[in-house]
């Protein structure tokens, strides 16, 4: 509740700091202040201390998961801000309300990571989602930047009607909110047990509408776009803080309901978790720019996110928030340099290591946890989604197939490796990278090494 | 503790090589580097008492791996294999000079500490992790300091190694979920294996991993092309001990977990092990490319002792464990007489060569040496070896044994093609001055005839070394 109120009440001090602040770099430092006090107070209430007493009525139910996610979240983004404030404040010229606007959305962040009924769920995606459009075409005097918001805007309506149906099928059939599930429908009767028609309906829409906000494919298509479209650092928020949320959020609303789905989830599932994955990395192969490989990356990504529905196990949930941990930190990572380049295509980067080991050395690092090499994070986290479809039983054969696709994404990856260390070329960056940069990108890469030998030091602090 | 240390050796000391910047004191900190393994190694070999090899300490509790080194006769004979080929390898390149040399030597050196790891972990999540650990460093050393076509070359090498070991982490992961509790111990996956309903998968699974590594006909397609673009002392590392992972992992990772399975689907593996030692053998005859030659040549040899380990015949398997030595140190020679021979005379190609016996009779004395243990002359190392693989070949199927004992033909119809392009005709081809091998080459090399010649004639001391693995392995059965 900490974070909630927090968010909601640093983005306004955000719009109005903007009145006042005299520089730009001045609202940057305030956002920072603001992400720090963030963290602070959700790790007050990890440990039990509510700054203000609310009663919820069970509409939101706080876990140590949901606020350890929640740590992650708000650490990443400070990173993130950190990496790349200065980007932001090139980005237009209302710097303060483009803070305000992640700041809401962190707030959505945080209703995601604690709904206990499905009005909560849709609160959260839309007081998530609504910033995004407007961050999406912050470039105001780009055409591209105007496309994806609007685009954006458009498909994230439509998934939001879809969610709305669902969300009613699903009341009219049992007559609450609740995400556990009702007297009405537990299978306490045994073999004689049927969900009624509208609940299976309500939440196969819930799916496919939670499909789209987290880009699973066949619902995948307005990602590439607007992901390209975006100010690049924008979208480097979008596809890891958000994305991430967007996962938890929708494991949190599969994790109990999946046994009304019975049979049909199992061919469901494994169906759409073999479509990302094939449609994410085929594609991001014969990408020319960097910032769109990333984008059908980040498809492919959620490929094996999708995995942690896979079962109820708690496998799956503590893969998911250290998926989020280590594929959020290394993209975040990656776009803060991507950011800085000029060119964004893959010849952008050439010879980047002989101009500044450290960034390439830390590049490197982010682009080899992506594609799960062991000693980095992004081994662990795929590691324990591989493991929780396994522990689940009955489909090895989908893990095969994504072990294959993990290693074509390790061609598409291991080609900015390649443009960096072994072809020979300046860079050119539109800000000077200063040391500050470098040492923050190294520990970034440093944080994921150490979680790649030790994942448990990641893991641990679920069950604060 | 000396496994653990053989490990961190090359680790701490390859980090700190990054730091040189002098090609003189990245190659001196690094020979001595390996020289060090290689006093650890031996003193690992006569060790106090036998709980001072192992080591056992908790890595991630919650997944049930920890960290498991062990050391048996075969772990003990391949990281000797790996501690000899580095001072050697360093020392035959001494006078060459590397671009940015503190981090060639330091991804050498920690490919160096991999390669140890893989041959003593006895955690199967651990193995996977070295396995990777020790691909990763040749990945950078083919892709920087390769030749021209390095950089698609080294990517196709990596996407097929990835692709096998992401299958076997597949099957690794599927196998520490069939006991009670998750377990990755060599003991529980095997007993694991025994339950599992999958097994013809999982051992496939694992298979293709291996094959790729060795690698076994039709896997092999990576091999030659990577062995000549990659640079020279890195072709040394990954055909002298690289691909002994792949055989090193069958013995210790395929044949105990599914045992039924490796005597089920012999026949097939053996077929194509024996078919890719022909067409090896028949490729290496028309080869005009020295680097191609030696590639295919080994390609040939791998495939013997691939053929052999599937007889599950206990000489054979003996036979396989003496030659990874025998064929680590015979192939090394070869590259670094190859490597040599294209810096003399400035080509890879045979047919421009010619004359080298007598302008560079060093050299051609030990070329000669280094051939005919290629061709596994009695007297020389490959000999042992080799007659044990096809002693036990002979009674799976004699048609089989027939067919392998071609490929030995050609053998020598190959190497003394080579040998004779190389040494006689005239010299007339080549452009530059030729020059005799230098002092750090020849020593180099005396080092590795002396192996050959102490291997050929009194091999008891390595069977000696490697009868406990052997002797599991059959009990097993």
């Amino acid at each position: 509740m900490n974070a909630i109120i927090f968010s909601a009440v640093w983005g306004v001090v955000m719009m109005f700091g903007g009145l006042i602040a005299k520089n730009k770099t001045t609202v940057t430092y305030l956002a920072i202040v603001g992400l720090l006090v963030l963290t602070a107070v959700n790790l007050l209430h990890s440990c039990g201390t509510w700054v203000i007493k609310v009663d919820t009525h069970e509409t939101l139910h706080f876990d140590s998961m949901g606020l350890y996610f929640n740590t992650i979240a708000f650490a990443a983004t400070f990173l993130y801000v950190l990496l790349s404030g200065k980007d932001i404040e090139r980005t237009g010229v209302h710097v303060a309300e483009y803070y305000a606007l992640i700041f809401f959305v962190l707030c959505g962040v945080s209703i995601l990571t604690s709904f206990n009924g499905l009005l909560m769920l849709f609160l959260g995606i839309e007081i998530m989602t609504i910033p995004l459009y407007i961050l999406t075409g912050a470039d105001k005097r780009n055409l591209k930047s105007n496309e994806a918001s609007l685009k954006y805007f458009l498909m994230g309506s439509f998934s939001t009607g879809i969610m709305l149906m669902g969300i009613a099928l699903i009341y009219g059939a049992t007559g609450r909110f609740g995400i556990t599930l009702g007297p009405s429908t537990a299978p306490s009767t045994g073999l004689g047990f049927r969900p009624s028609f509208l609940e299976v309906g309500g939440l196969l829409l819930l799916f496919v509408a939670m499909s789209f906000k987290v880009s699973a494919a066949p619902f995948h298509f307005w990602t590439p776009d607007v992901y390209d479209g975006a100010p690049a650092v924008f979208t480097s928020f979008m596809a890891t803080v958000v994305k991430s949320a967007g996962f938890y959020a929708f494991i949190k609303l599969m994790d109990i309901r999946t046994s009304i789905l019975g049979d049909s989830w199992t061919i469901i599932l494994p169906l759409v978790i073999l479509l990302t994955l094939l449609i994410g990395n085929i594609t991001a192969v014969f990408q020319q720019s960097v910032k769109r490989m990333l984008a059908y990356s980040s498809i492919a990504q959620a490929g094996f996110m999708l995995f942690a529905l896979y079962g109820t196990s708690v496998l799956s949930k503590e893969g998911l928030v250290l998926y989020a941990f280590s594929y959020s930190l290394a993209t975040i990572g990656l776009f803060a340099i991507l950011i800085r380049l000029k060119d964004y295509s893959l010849d952008g980067f050439n010879g980047l290591a002989a101009q500044h080991p450290m960034i390439a050395f830390s590049g490197a690092v982010f682009l080899l946890s992506l594609a799960g090499i062991p000693l980095t994070a992004g081994f662990f986290a795929k590691y324990y989604m591989l493991s929780a479809a396994v522990r689940a039983g009955g489909i090895f054969w989908l893990v095969i197939a994504a072990v294959m696709l993990a290693a074509i994404s390790v061609y598409y990856y291991f080609r900015v490796i390649q443009s960096m260390y072994f072809k020979t070329g300046t860079p050119e960056w539109t800000a000077p990278v200063g040391k500050v940069f470098g040492w923050t990108l190294l520990l970034l890469a440093g944080i994921l090494i150490y979680a790649g030998l030790f994942p448990t030091a990641v893991l641990k602090f679920i069950y604060f | 503790m000396i496994s653990a240390f053989l490990i961190l050796l090359p680790l701490v000391t390859g980090a700190i090589s990054f730091a040189f910047r002098s090609s003189e004191s990245a190659r001196r900190f690094s020979l001595l580097s390996g020289l060090l393994s290689l006093g650890v190694v031996i003193a690992g070999l006569f060790p106090a008492n036998a709980s001072s090899l192992a080591i056992d300490l908790p890595w991630l509790p919650v997944m049930g791996s920890r960290f498991t080194l062990a050391m048996d006769g075969m772990s003990k004979m391949l990281c000797l294999l790996t501690a000899l080929s580095f001072p050697v390898i360093f020392l035959a390149v001494y006078r060459q000079s590397f671009r940015s040399p503190g981090a060639f030597y330091g991804w050498m050196l920690l490919s160096q500490a991999g390669l140890m790891g893989v041959f003593l972990a006895a955690d199967a999540l651990l193995f996977y992790f070295f396995w990777e650990l020790a691909l990763i460093p040749v990945y950078f050393l083919c892709s920087a300091w390769g030749g021209e076509r390095r950089i698609a070359v080294t990517i196709k090498f990596f996407l097929y190694t990835f692709i096998g070991s992401l299958l076997m982490l597949a099957g690794i992961i599927y196998l520490s979920f069939q006991m009670p509790t998750t377990s990755f111990a060599i003991s529980d996956i095997t007993q694991a294996a025994v339950n599992s309903p999958n097994n013809t998968l999982l051992f496939f699974l694992f298979f293709i991993a291996f094959a790729i590594k060795m690698p076994v006909f039709p896997l092999h397609t990576w091999q030659p092309d990577a062995y000549e673009e990659s640079p020279s002392p890195v072709t040394m590392v990954m055909s002298g001990v690289m691909v002994k992972m792949g055989i090193y992992a069958v013995i210790r990772w395929l044949l105990p977990v599914f045992p039924s399975a490796s005597v089920q689907y012999a026949d097939i593996i053996i077929a194509f092990s024996v078919t890719g030692m022909l067409y090896a053998s028949l490729i290496a005859m028309q080869q005009n490319n020295l680097r191609r030659l030696i590639a295919y040549s080994s390609i040939a040899h791998i495939g013997l002792m691939a053929a052999a380990l599937f007889t599950s015949h206990p000489g054979a398997t003996q036979g396989a464990m003496v030659q990874m030595f025998s064929h680590g140190v015979n192939v090394i020679g070869l590259w670094i007489l190859a490597d040599a021979i294209e810096k003399i005379t400035g080509t890879r190609q045979l047919n421009e060569m010619g004359g080298l016996a007598r302008k560079a009779p060093r050299l051609a004395i030990l070329l000669v040496v280094m051939g005919l243990a290629n061709v596994a002359l009695p007297l020389t190392n490959a000999f042992v070896g080799e007659f044990m693989m096809f002693n036990g070949l002979f009674h799976y199927n004699w048609v089989v044994a027939a067919a392998a004992g071609i490929s030995i033909i050609l053998a020598a119809v190959y190497t003394l093609r080579m040998i004779e392009k190389i040494l006689y005709g005239t010299s007339d081809n080549i452009d530059q001055p030729i020059t005799d091998l230098s002092p750090n080459v020849t020593w180099a090399l005396i080092v590795l005839v002396v192996l050959v010649l102490l291997g050929g004639i009194y091999p008891q001391p390595l069977i000696d070394l490697t009868k406990d693995s052997v002797e599991a392995l059959t009990l097993k059965k």
